[in-house]
């Protein structure tokens, strides 16, 4: 069950007409590390994890949908007014023929989004340790997603969703530490 | 301790390679790295800039800027 707020978690504000930038985007909205896989693969994972750190998976998986909905603001602003001929010239040609200027799940090279980007070991610091490695790697993403562009509006909401994920990824390895420590023990040295 | 955010390198650049060389390579090295768990009672940002930097902690802020228009880096 889920409470939604009718706005999103930082604000988006695209600077200017870029749709190149869309194209690059979905990286990080169908991508293997994107936005999508995260919210999925942590939300399924929960329901295996030691019952300490389901709430974490709980918390940031559903964080990730927020972050999806940011990056589909982004994708939207960016095509919903670009003419065919300029979809074309940004390399989205085939992607209007498909899709019109419907989101798609898929990645910046146009391949669909798979569930075999993501994976449930049942083994408790397996998943935990593929967690930390999505989040480097979503990090990496932003970067050279903010790499990309000049657009400070835009680079200022990419730079939210980068930090986002360091957070994240401590966040993982503090679970890691809480499985493996015997901090509840007590300790006579 | 402050760690820093960036690390570099100087990769081998080859006598004959077909494009002027990049000496120096950089990678992010954010603060979470170095730090395996949270300590308690971290000083905090105000609600706002916590809310524009996308963390309430100052310790675990990660500055990244864009290298567009910056040449070969």
């Amino acid at each position: 069950m889920w409470i939604y707020e009718k706005k999103l978690q930082y604000p988006v504000r695209v600077g200017k007409c870029d749709i190149r930038m869309a194209k690059y985007l979905a990286e990080q909205y169908g991508g293997a590390d994107g936005e999508l896989s995260a919210a999925l693969r942590y939300l399924n994972q929960r329901y295996t994890i030691p019952d300490k750190v389901i709430g974490l998976l709980n918390d940031i998986g559903t964080e990730e949908f927020a972050h999806l909905e940011m990056i589909a603001t982004m994708i939207y602003k960016l095509t919903k007014d670009a003419t065919v001929e300029e979809l074309e010239a940004a390399g989205m040609g085939a992607y209007y023929v498909n899709h019109d200027k419907a989101l798609y799940y898929q990645n910046a090279g146009g391949v669909p989004w798979t569930a075999t980007y993501i994976q449930a070991k049942g083994d408790p610091i397996a998943d935990l340790y593929e967690d930390i490695a999505a989040e480097e790697k979503a990090r990496a993403t932003y970067q050279w997603l903010i790499d990309m562009t000049d657009d400070v509006d835009l680079q200022d909401g990419l730079k939210f969703l980068r930090e986002r994920e360091i957070i994240h990824s401590l966040r993982f390895r503090e679970a890691v530490e809480i499985l493996k420590d015997d901090r509840e023990h007590k300790k006579i040295f | 301790m402050s760690f820093p955010n960036e690390h570099s390198f100087a990769p081998f650049i080859g006598p004959f390679d077909p494009c002027p060389p990049i000496t120096c390579k950089t990678y992010s090295t954010p603060p979470h790295l170095y730090m395996c768990f949270q300590p308690l009672n971290l000083p905090q940002f105000s609600p706002q800039e916590a809310l524009r930097h996308g963390t309430l902690w100052p310790a675990l802020y990660s500055p990244y800027e864009s290298k567009w228009g910056k040449g070969r880096c």
